[in-house]
């Protein structure tokens, strides 16, 4: 679609200089590496210049580190574009985005409990969904939380 | 003792738990009330306080958080007092017997006087279990 | 003079899931709302960790009931998106009828909760009467009235019957005539103007801020829909359009609604029509490594599933974002400056997959007056329904759309349920 390709350029223009790697194997789905110190200004190029919309944040535990998934949606061209972080394993950290994107505000506080990700100037970190007596520290998507236990 | 429970099982006050379900057992509970299946034929009538329930009808395989709520519940319900398991997680968390922020299933919480399989139980379903659990009782 | 709100007891006969509403008021008007969740975190993401790909379906349609469609179906087609499965074309069109039906019936179960918060009991027993014909359809394909158990990865587990076809074009078709009665009496409600018109508005800048979707977003003038955007299943084989509104307040989310119902019918129908016999199954074997994205445009909005695969028989993650993750914190945007007796209508309208407006508890805690239960919140939006009415000529007003109501349900043949 040519629009979409169009789209894609300009996207690849705005973000030039900030990406470690992208892919795009699929024509509607977009996924750009990115460095850490990078994420806000990427985030505010995605969804104020571009207007793309906030979906979601993903938080993956992987060998290398902890993933941090950022998914925008440009819904004219049906296109999802993913950018991703990768977080030191042992002290998870990045910038939060919900100064910019109001509505990451909870995705960031869920991440934070259940993988332990530190979202640096969130305005109102608190509990989401664990329970409140939920042992302080304990991650249950972690890896090394193994498998499921009640 | 005996005497309220006779009046009890005449017209038994339904009082509704949600611990953590997924709607479905819920809103077949409350499709029970619909002209189609209309369990006020049958003096079943759910209310909106605790205080004044005579059952308990417990949905959702209990999550850490809702445990404490449920069994407090349980406790302000005035006795005699009946507790219905409806749908296969209240009776043993289900297909979430996994999960690490379940506590249930409701049986492990507070004592169950009878369980209603199902995913969800269709309201023929949980009106017969009702009407079983009233002449166990009665 | 600033009061603080302690919520107390989530529990209500109506509910649905469970979440804690805590409301900040001073005197008539919300001043804060926040939610407390939990009650309803099952850990399902962990839980597909330890989960087959092929079993994984079963777990997600129990994410939510009225949504149980669109999750299995965003992930079939995450992983089918790794495995660059070609989904037949029967399977599509199957697809597309069982989630229009499920949007069918979670939008008359909306439209009679809707009704009940409101004070109108009829269009709460009417709406989820007119359900059941969809829910007897449901069980007669697929064997459940909740819960299909229809989607698979490559395609879709069961078969339409021949002999089934004609009964789902009759139940679509006797639909018609109620929902232009609904859409007749609702729409034109004095009361329902009164209680709806510019309550609870989400301005276009506040629904882009949070990522607002579904009818939440589209009643502020957002034409998005996955349907359209990022067509799946069958619907860009089909003639439908998507539904949009300007005003941003109770009504037009509840317009929205109403007028979706009309377009699922007519998809339905067309998928009838077009659809032609062959295989339902790409008959998938193995997951190659790799990620994939499946979205889907449940009832409330786009459902969003992440899928990872490392090439074993599991996903290495599974990330599930449901419609109403997105909506509810708009009520930041939509309850604030609103009185108390609008809040329950103002976050029904969002058509949370909980009925979250039970959860909500009011208490002055200065005042000595005794705690204000969720019960009673309902209690006090119906009431102020009834005054409406009476402000309004009084009874004329209050039996004009129970009279429609009636008028209709007469003149459709009914045949006893």
């Amino acid at each position: 679609m040519k629009e979409r390709e169009e789209l894609v350029t300009k996207i690849e223009e705005k973000l030039a200089g900030k990406v470690v790697s992208s892919r795009r194997d699929i024509p509607n789905r977009m996924y750009v590496y990115i460095e850490g110190e990078n994420l806000p200004e990427a985030v505010r190029l995605l969804f104020d210049e571009l207007s793309g919309r906030y979906v979601i944040l993903t938080g993956v535990d992987t060998p290398a580190g902890v993933e941090v998934l950022y998914h925008f949606s440009f819904d004219g061209v049906g296109l999802v574009v993913t950018l991703r972080v990768l977080l030191d394993k042992d002290k998870p950290e990045i910038d939060s985005i919900t100064p910019i994107v109001r509505g990451a505000e909870w995705i960031e506080r869920e991440i934070h409990e259940l993988l332990g990700v530190e979202f640096v100037g969130h305005p109102n970190m608190r509990r989401l969904i664990l329970a409140e007596d939920w042992p302080e520290g304990v991650y249950p998507l972690r890896r090394s939380y193994g498998k499921n236990t009640t | 003792m005996s005497l309220k429970l006779k009046a009890l099982c005449k017209s038994p006050w339904i009082f509704h738990v949600n611990t953590g379900a997924c709607n479905n057992c819920d809103i077949e509970l409350v499709d029970a009330l619909t002209p189609r299946f209309d369990v006020e034929r049958f003096g079943i009538v759910l209310v909106g306080s605790i205080r004044h329930a005579d059952a308990l009808v417990v949905t959702g395989g209990v999550t850490r958080q809702a445990a404490p709520r449920l069994k407090r519940l349980y406790e302000q319900a005035p006795k005699p007092r009946l507790v219905i398991a409806c749908g296969t997680c209240a009776c043993s968390k289900g297909i979430f017997h996994d999960g690490y922020h379940m506590a249930g299933p409701v049986d492990q919480i507070v004592p169950v006087d009878i369980y209603i399989p199902g995913c969800p139980p269709k309201p023929e379903a949980i009106i017969d279990g009702v009407v079983k659990l009233l002449k166990k009782v009665a | 003079m600033k009061r603080t709100i302690i919520p107390i007891g989530p529990y209500h006969p109506l509910q649905e899931e469970a979440g804690f509403f805590q409301l900040q008021v001073e005197g008539e008007k919300v001043l804060d709302i926040d939610v407390d969740l939990g009650y309803n975190h099952r850990g399902i993401e962990k839980i597909c960790e330890a989960r087959t790909f092929d079993q994984i379906p079963f777990v997600v349609e129990r994410i939510c009931g009225i949504c149980s469609t669109s999750h299995p179906l965003a992930y079939v087609q995450a992983v089918e998106e790794i495995a660059r499965v070609q989904v037949p074309e029967r399977a599509l069109y199957i697809r597309t009828i069982i989630a229009e039906l499920e949007r069918l019936h979670s939008h008359l179960l909306w439209l009679g909760l809707a009704g009940h918060f409101i004070g109108y009991n009829t269009v709460f027993m009417w709406a989820w009467r007119y359900r059941e014909p969809v829910l007897d359809i449901m069980e007669e394909m697929t064997g459940n009235r909740q819960n299909y158990a229809m989607m698979k990865i490559g395609g879709v587990r069961r078969d339409i019957l021949e002999q089934d076809l004609p009964k789902i074009r009759k139940m679509a078709e006797d639909l018609r005539p109620v929902l232009d009665m609904f859409v007749g009496a609702v729409m034109d409600d004095p009361v329902i103007h009164a209680r709806t018109k510019g309550v609870g508005v989400l301005t276009p800048e506040d629904a882009r801020r949070y990522g607002a979707v579904g009818p939440t977003a589209r009643a502020s003038g957002l034409a998005i829909d996955v349907r359209k955007d990022d067509p799946y299943a069958a619907y860009d084989r089909l003639d439908w359009k998507v539904i949009t509104w300007e005003s941003g307040d109770v009504f037009a989310k509840a317009a929205v609604r109403l007028l979706e119902i009309a377009e699922s019918i007519k998809i339905v129908l067309q998928c009838l029509d077009q659809m032609k016999p062959g295989e339902i199954d790409a008959k998938v074997k193995e997951i190659p490594p790799g990620e994939g994205i499946g979205r889907v445009e449940a009832p409330r909005g786009e459902t969003f599933h992440y899928v990872r695969s490392d090439g074993s028989n599991r996903p290495v993650r599974h990330k599930v974002r449901a419609p109403s993750y997105v909506n509810v914190p708009t009520f930041k945007a939509t309850c604030i400056g609103q009185t108390v007796s609008d809040a329950t209508i103002i976050l029904a309208a969002v058509d949370p997959c909980y009925s979250c407006t039970e959860r909500m508890a009011v208490v002055d805690a200065g005042a000595g007056k005794r705690p204000v239960e969720q019960y009673d919140l309902v209690a006090l939006s119906q009431r102020e329904g009834q005054k409406m009415l009476g402000s309004l000529a009084g009874k004329v007003a209050q039996t004009t759309l129970e009279k429609k109501l009636a008028e209709g349900y007469r003149r459709i043949e009914w045949k006893a349920c």
